[in-house]
C-alpha cells in the first residue's frame, strides 16, 4: 500500500465541464483523451449536486473525488479508493480558498482565465508530483502572489483584504 | 493578462464566450515566443506569452519535438531577467516542457545558481525544477546542496528538497538513501509540513528495514507530531508495524496510540485513526467500540465528507462485524434522505447488511421512497444488497420480492433491469416458496419489456421452472402473447418455451399443439422451423402420447459438443439422402477428420439447450496436446503462442503455426487448410529443417491422415531442447503430402495420389516465447517485495530509433512481457520514459523489469534495464535476450 497521502489529479472545470486548468499526477490517464473522458465523467456525475456550501464527495472508477462549486467554476480533487477523503477535502478547501484570495473574491471562469498564471502557480504550490505541499490557503496564495507579475497589481488594499479574509477564516475555524 | 483588473463592465457580461484565450493558435503563440530573445526583455510580456504556452499545454495541445526544443532554448534566455514573477513562470514552463538530457545541461548552471541564491523562493523552486528534470549523473553534482536544503531553516526550501527526494527515490534510491541523517534532522523540524515531508521520505528510505520503521514509530508516537498530515502518516506507519508484528496474544502494541488519536483535534487524524482501528486484523469488539463511537458522531456531521467517510468505513465494518455497527443504525436511517446520493446509498447498503428480520419491512418502505430519485448505478448496488438480505432472511421473501417486482415495473436502463431480473431468478432458485410469485412477476415483466435479451432469458427460465409448478397452464398466456407481440428473436424463444411446457406437462399437450401449429405460419424462418421441429419431435400429429425420453434429453439436455466442431461438421455436410449425424461430431476439440457417414439413426440436430461456450484457447490447447499420446509425457504446457501465419493469404494451402512451450520440449502445431475443392490431401506432414536451431532435436512428428477441402487439420512436430534453457533458432518448413484428385460432381477421390511438397515460410523460436504475460496490480509493491537479492542492472545503447515510443514497444515485444500500470504508453514529446514490465518465465519464475529510456537529439536511444526475479539465472537470461539482439 502506498502510505503517503497522494493526490491523483486537480481539476478546475467550468459550468459546462470544459477544462480551465487541470493537472494530473499519475499515469491512470495516459492520454489527453483519457483525461478528458475522466473530466467528463466527473462533471456529469456531480453537476446536478449542490456543492456550494460544503465540500462534497463521491466515488468514480475506484477513485474518491471531492468537489466544490463556486459560481461558474467546479473544483475537483481525485485520490485513490483507499485515500483518506478528509485529507483530500482539506487540500480541496485550500485550493478553493487560495483561488478566492488570488482572484480577490471574484471566483468565476472569466477571472480564472484572465489570471490563469496565478491559477497554474497555485496548483504548482499545492501538490508536487502527487505529494501534498501545502494546504493552508493563505500560505499558498501568499507564495503565489508574492512573486507574481501581478504582485504590484495586487495593491496594498488587496493584501489587507486578503489578510481580513484570513482572519475571518481563522475566526471561523475557532468557532467550530 | 497581467493588467490590473478593469472595473467590471456590464456590457462584458453579455459576451458569454469571452476569454483572453479566444481564438488562440499554437503557431501564433510560438511566433510570439520570439520576444524571449529580445535584448531588452519585457518581463510582463514574456510572462503573458509563457501563460499562453502553458494554456495550450494545459488544454492538451502538444508541441512537436522541434517546437518544444525551440521554446525551451528561448525560455533559457529569460534567466537573464531579475523579475521574480517571470522567473516563477520560467520554472513552471521548464517543468512542463520536460527537456531531454542534453537540453537540461543548458539550464543546469542557471538553476544551480538559483539554488544558492539568497531568495528563498528561487532556492525552493530551483530545487524542485532541477530534481524534476535531472538524471542520475547530475544528481551527484548537486547532492551536497540538496542535503543542505533539507535542513534549511526556511520551511519552503526544506519541503522542496524533501519532496524532490521522495520523487528521486524512485529513480536513484542509492543516492537519496545517503541523506538519511539530514532527513532525520528534518523530522524534528518545527515547521509542520517539513515534518510531514521528512517523515514521508524517511519511511520510504527505510521501508525495507522493519526494525528501523518500528523504532521510528516508537519514538514518534511518544513525541509530538505537529501537522495533522504527519500524524495521519504516522498512523499509517503504526498500522503497518502492527500488521507486521503479528502478536496474537495480549495487548496489541500501539493500540493505545491509535486510540489516543481518536481524540485529536483535526478531523483527518480522527478519521485516519478510526479507520486504522477498524482495519486491524482480528480486531476485537472492545477495540472497535471507541472507533465506532467516533464514526457515529461523524454520521451526523454537517460536512458531507465526514458523513461519507464514516458511512463508507462502517459499510466495510458491517461485512465482518455487523453487530458492532447496529448501534449506528438510527443515525444511518436518517442518512437515507441525505442530499448526497453516494452517502445515502452507502447508508442503505450498510443497513441492509446489519438489519435484523424485524426491521426489514420498515427499511423497505424507506428505500421505496429513495429509489425514485437515485441514478441506476446506485440502484444496482441497492438491488444486490436486497438480494443478499433476502437470502439471509428467506421468511421475508414476500416483501422483498414485492419490492423487486415494483422497481422492475419502473423506468430503468438495461443494466439495472438485468440486476433485478437476476436477483429474482436467484431468489426463485434458492427459496422454493418464492417460486410461484417470482415467476408471475417475471411473466408480467415480459408483457412490457423493451430488452430482447432479458425477454429471451426469462422465457428460457420459464421453460425450465414453469412446468414444475402446480399450475403450469397460467403461464401459457404470457408466453403465447410473445408470439403475437414481439420481434422474431423473442418469438422463437417463446416457441421453444411452449414446446418445453408441452413436453413436460401431458395435460397441456393438445393446447400447446394448437398454439405451435399457429406458429408454423410465422413470417420468420427460425420461428417456423422451431415450431415444425417441436411439432414433429413431440408427436403433434394429434395423438397425445407420453413424451419420449430421447426427446426430453434433446429439448432440455446439454449439448455436450463444442459449438465450433458442430459448426464445421455442419458446413462440411452436403445435402444428400443421408441425414446429418450428430454423433459424428467430435466431442474433443481436436483435428477435424472427415465427417464419417454412418447409417442414419438419430434425429437431425437443430437447436438444443444452451451449449457450453467455446473453451478458452489455453484450455483447448492443453486438452488437445494431452490427448495426443506422444506428447503426454512432456509435462505441463507452459505457454502457447498466438498463431503465426506461414503462408500468404489466398494461397492453395493456408498454414499457420502455434508454438507450444514445455520445460524440455517445444511442439509446433501446424494448422492446415486445403483451399482447393478438387483435391484431397493425405498423409500431410511438415518437414522441418532445424539446422539453424542447434539446440533443438526433433523427437516426433504427427501427420494428418486426410485433409479434405476446407476442413482444418493439424499436424505436429515436437522438438527436444535442453531443460530450462531458452533455446532460440530458426526453422524452415516444407509441407509434404499425397494429393488425390476429387471429382467435383460426385465428391469421390481417385484411388491413386501423387506425392507433392509445398514451401512454407520460416518460423522462429524467440526468447519472448519463454515468457508469459502476467501483469501485477501494484508494480512497486511487487518490486519491493521481490527484493534486490537477484537484481541485475545494466545499460544499453539501442542506437538511432524512429522515436522513443517505437523503441519502448520494440523492447516490450522483444521481452514478451506484460506492461504494467499503463507504462507502455509514451507521452508525446517526452525525452525519457520509464516502463514497468511483469511476466512469468519458463519454469514458472516471476520476473519484474524496470526499463528506463532516454532519447537524445540524434534519436539515439539509451536504456537502463533493471531485472528482479526469484531466480538469479533468469535475471541473466533477460539481459542476454537484450544484449543478443
Amino acid at each position: 500500500m502506498e502510505l503517503c497521502p497522494c493526490v491523483k489529479n486537480i481539476l478546475l472545470l467550468d459550468f459546462e465541464g470544459k477544462r480551465v486548468a487541470a493537472k494530473f499526477f499519475c499515469d491512470d490517464w495516459p492520454t489527453n483523451g483519457a483525461k478528458e473522458a475522466f473530466e467528463k465523467a466527473v462533471f456529469n456525475k456531480t453537476q446536478k449536486t449542490n456543492a456550494r456550501s460544503e465540500v462534497e464527495v463521491t466515488m468514480l472508477e475506484n477513485n474518491i473525488v471531492v468537489y466544490k462549486f463556486v459560481q461558474d467554476l467546479h473544483f475537483f480533487i481525485t485520490g485513490g479508493e483507499e485515500e483518506n477523503e478528509v485529507i483530500l477535502a482539506t487540500v480541496l478547501q485550500g485550493f478553493v480558498d487560495a483561488v478566492g484570495l488570488l482572484l480577490r473574491g471574484n471566483v468565476e471562469k472569466r477571472e480564472a482565465l484572465e489570471y490563469l498564471d496565478l491559477i497554474l502557480l497555485c496548483i504548482d504550490e499545492i501538490v508536487d508530483g502527487g505529494i501534498i505541499l501545502e494546504t493552508d490557503a493563505n500560505i499558498i496564495a501568499g507564495k503565489v502572489a508574492s512573486h507574481s507579475t501581478v504582485a504590484d497589481g495586487l495593491s496594498e488594499q488587496t493584501f489587507s483584504q486578503a489578510l481580513a479574509t484570513a482572519r475571518e477564516h481563522l475566526a471561523r475555524s475557532l468557532l467550530k | 493578462m497581467a493588467q490590473p483588473l478593469v472595473k467590471k463592465d456590464d456590457d462584458r457580461d453579455d459576451e458569454a464566450e469571452y476569454s483572453p484565450f479566444l481564438g488562440i493558435e499554437k503557431g501564433a503563440v510560438l511566433q510570439e515566443a520570439r520576444v524571449f530573445n529580445d535584448p531588452q526583455l519585457d518581463p510582463r510580456r514574456c510572462s503573458q506569452v509563457i501563460t499562453k504556452l502553458l494554456y495550450l499545454l494545459n488544454q492538451g495541445d502538444s508541441f512537436t519535438k522541434v517546437e518544444a526544443t525551440e521554446v525551451f532554448f528561448s525560455v533559457t534566455k529569460l534567466f537573464q531577467s531579475k523579475d521574480l514573477g517571470l522567473r516563477r513562470m520560467v520554472y513552471l514552463i521548464i517543468k512542463e516542457l520536460s527537456p531531454s538530457a542534453d537540453e537540461v545541461i543548458i539550464v543546469t548552471s542557471s538553476l544551480m545558481k538559483d539554488m544558492n541564491s539568497k531568495t528563498d523562493m528561487y532556492r525552493a523552486n530551483a530545487i524542485r525544477v532541477l530534481c524534476r528534470i535531472t538524471d542520475g549523473t547530475l544528481l551527484t553534482q548537486i547532492e551536497r546542496y540538496l542535503k543542505q536544503a533539507i535542513v534549511d531553516k526556511n520551511p519552503v526550501v526544506a519541503s522542496a528538497a524533501l519532496v524532490s527526494g521522495i520523487h528521486l527515490l524512485q529513480t536513484n534510491p542509492e543516492i537519496v538513501k545517503r541523506w538519511s541523517n539530514e532527513v532525520q534532522e528534518a523530522v524534528q523540524s518545527r515547521a509542520a509540513l517539513v515534518q510531514f515531508h521528512a517523515l514521508a521520505l524517511l519511511q520510504q528510505i527505510r521501508q525495507n528495514d522493519r526494525l528501523a520503521v518500528s523504532k521510528l514509530v516508537t519514538s514518534l508516537t511518544r513525541g509530538t507530531v505537529r501537522s495533522p498530515l504527519a500524524q495521519c502518516l504516522l498512523i499509517r506507519y503504526t498500522s503497518q508495524v502492527i500488521r507486521e508484528s503479528n502478536t496474537q496474544t495480549g495487548d496489541r502494541p500501539f493500540y493505545d496510540f491509535l486510540e489516543s488519536c481518536l481524540r485529536h483535534k483535526a478531523e483527518m487524524v480522527i478519521f485516519e485513526a478510526a479507520r486504522a482501528i477498524t482495519e486491524l486484523s482480528g480486531v476485537t469488539s472492545r477495540e472497535l467500540t471507541p472507533a465506532i463511537t467516533v464514526l457515529q458522531l461523524f454520521l451526523s456531521s454537517s460536512k458531507p465528507v465526514l458523513r461519507f467517510a464514516a458511512v463508507r468505513t462502517l459499510n466495510k465494518v458491517a461485512m465482518t462485524h455487523p453487530m458492532a455497527v447496529t448501534n449506528c443504525n438510527i443515525d444511518m436511517e436518517s442518512l437515507i434522505s441525505d442530499q448526497n446520493r453516494s452517502i445515502a446509498t452507502l447508508a442503505i447498503t450498510t443497513l441492509l447488511k446489519t438489519g435484523n428480520e424485524s426491521s426489514v419491512d420498515r427499511l423497505m418502505k424507506q428505500i421505496t421512497n429513495f429509489m425514485s430519485d437515485i441514478a441506476d448505478e446506485f440502484k444496482i448496488v441497492v438491488v444486490e444488497a436486497i438480494r443478499s438480505l433476502c437470502l439471509k432472511f428467506p421468511l421475508k421473501y414476500r416483501s422483498l420480492m414485492n419490492f423487486l417486482s415494483n422497481i422492475l415495473r419502473e423506468e430503468g436502463g438495461f443494466e439495472y433491469k438485468k440486476a433485478i431480473v437476476d436477483s429474482i431468478v436467484i431468489l426463485i432458485r434458492d427459496i422454493p416458496e418464492a417460486k410461484e410469485s417470482g415467476l408471475l412477476h417475471l411473466c408480467e415483466f415480459i408483457e412490457d419489456c423493451e430488452f430482447t435479451y432479458l425477454s429471451t432469458q426469462i422465457l428460457h427460465f420459464l421453460g425450465i421452472e414453469g412446468p414444475k409448478t402446480t399450475d403450469p397452464s397460467k403461464y401459457i398466456r404470457y408466453i403465447y402473447n410473445r408470439v403475437h407481440l414481439e420481434n422474431a428473436t423473442v418469438r422463437a424463444a417463446a416457441v421453444s418455451t411452449l414446446a418445453k411446457f408441452g413436453a413436460m406437462v401431458d395435460a397441456l399437450k393438445p393446447r400447446i399443439f394448437v398454439l405451435l401449429r399457429r406458429c408454423i405460419f410465422d413470417s420468420d424462418d427460425e420461428v417456423r422451423d422451431r415450431a415444425t421441429l417441436y411439432l414433429n419431435t413431440l408427436g403433434g400429429d394429434g395423438e397425445v402420447v407420453e413424451t419420449d425420453k430421447d426427446v426430453k434429453i434433446f429439448l432440455f439436455g446439454d449439448l455436450d459438443i463444442p459449438l465450433v466442431n458442430l459448426e464445421t461438421s455442419l458446413k462440411n455436410y452436403e445435402p444428400s439422402d443421408e441425414s446429418f449425424d450428430i454423433d459424428s461430431v467430435p466431442k474433443e476439440v481436436k483435428s477435424q477428420p472427415l465427417v464419417e457417414k454412418k447409417a442414419p439413426g438419430k434425429k437431425p440436430a437443430g437447436l438444443g439447450a444452451p451449449p457450453a461456450g467455446p473453451p478458452s484457447t489455453v484450455d483447448a490447447y492443453e486438452r488437445l496436446l494431452s490427448s495426443i499420446p506422444e506428447f503426454s509425457n512432456f509435462g505441463k504446457l507452459f505457454k502457447s503462442s498466438s498463431p503465426v501465419e506461414l503462408t500468404e493469404a489466398e494461397t492453395e494451402y493456408a498454414v499457420n503455426v502455434v508454438k507450444h512451450i514445455f520445460d524440455r520440449h517445444v511442439v509446433f502445431q501446424y494448422n492446415c487448410i486445403n483451399t482447393i475443392p478438387e483435391q484431397l490431401l493425405e498423409n500431410v506432414s511438415v518437414i522441418v529443417d532445424a539446422s539453424e536451431a542447434e539446440d533443438f532435436a526433433e523427437v516426433t512428428s504427427k501427420p494428418v491422415r486426410s485433409l479434405p477441402y476446407d476442413t482444418p487439420g493439424q499436424t505436429f512436430v515436437a522438438f527436444e531442447k535442453p531443460d530450462g534453457i531458452t533455446a532460440v533458432g530458426k526453422f524452415s518448413n516444407t509441407l509434404r503430402f499425397i494429393v488425390k484428385e476429387v471429382d467435383p460432381s460426385t465428391g469421390e477421390a481417385e484411388e491413386d495420389g501423387v506425392e507433392d511438397e509445398y514451401q512454407l515460410e520460416d518460423l522462429e523460436v524467440v526468447a519472448a516465447d519463454y515468457m508469459m504475460k502476467v501483469g501485477v496490480s501494484n508494480f512497486r509493491n511487487a518490486w519491493e517485495s521481490m527484493g534486490e537479492d537477484f537484481e541485475r542492472v545494466d545499460e544499453y545503447g539501442l542506437g538511432p530509433r524512429e522515436s522513443l515510443a517505437e523503441a519502448v514497444s520494440a523492447v516490450i515485444n522483444l521481452l514478451g512481457m506484460q506492461p504494467c500500470e499503463g507504462t507502455e504508453a509514451v507521452a508525446a514529446n517526452s525525452r525519457s520514459h520509464t516502463c514497468l514490465l511483469s511476466g512469468v518465465f519458463l519454469g514458472n519464475v516471476r520476473v519484474l523489469v524496470r526499463l528506463q529510456f532516454g532519447i537524445e537529439g540524434s534519436r539515439d536511444v539509451a536504456m537502463k534495464l533493471a531485472v528482479r526475479s526469484e531466480d538469479e539465472a533468469v535475471g541473466d537470461a533477460i539481459h542476454e535476450i537484450v544484449s543478443c539482439s
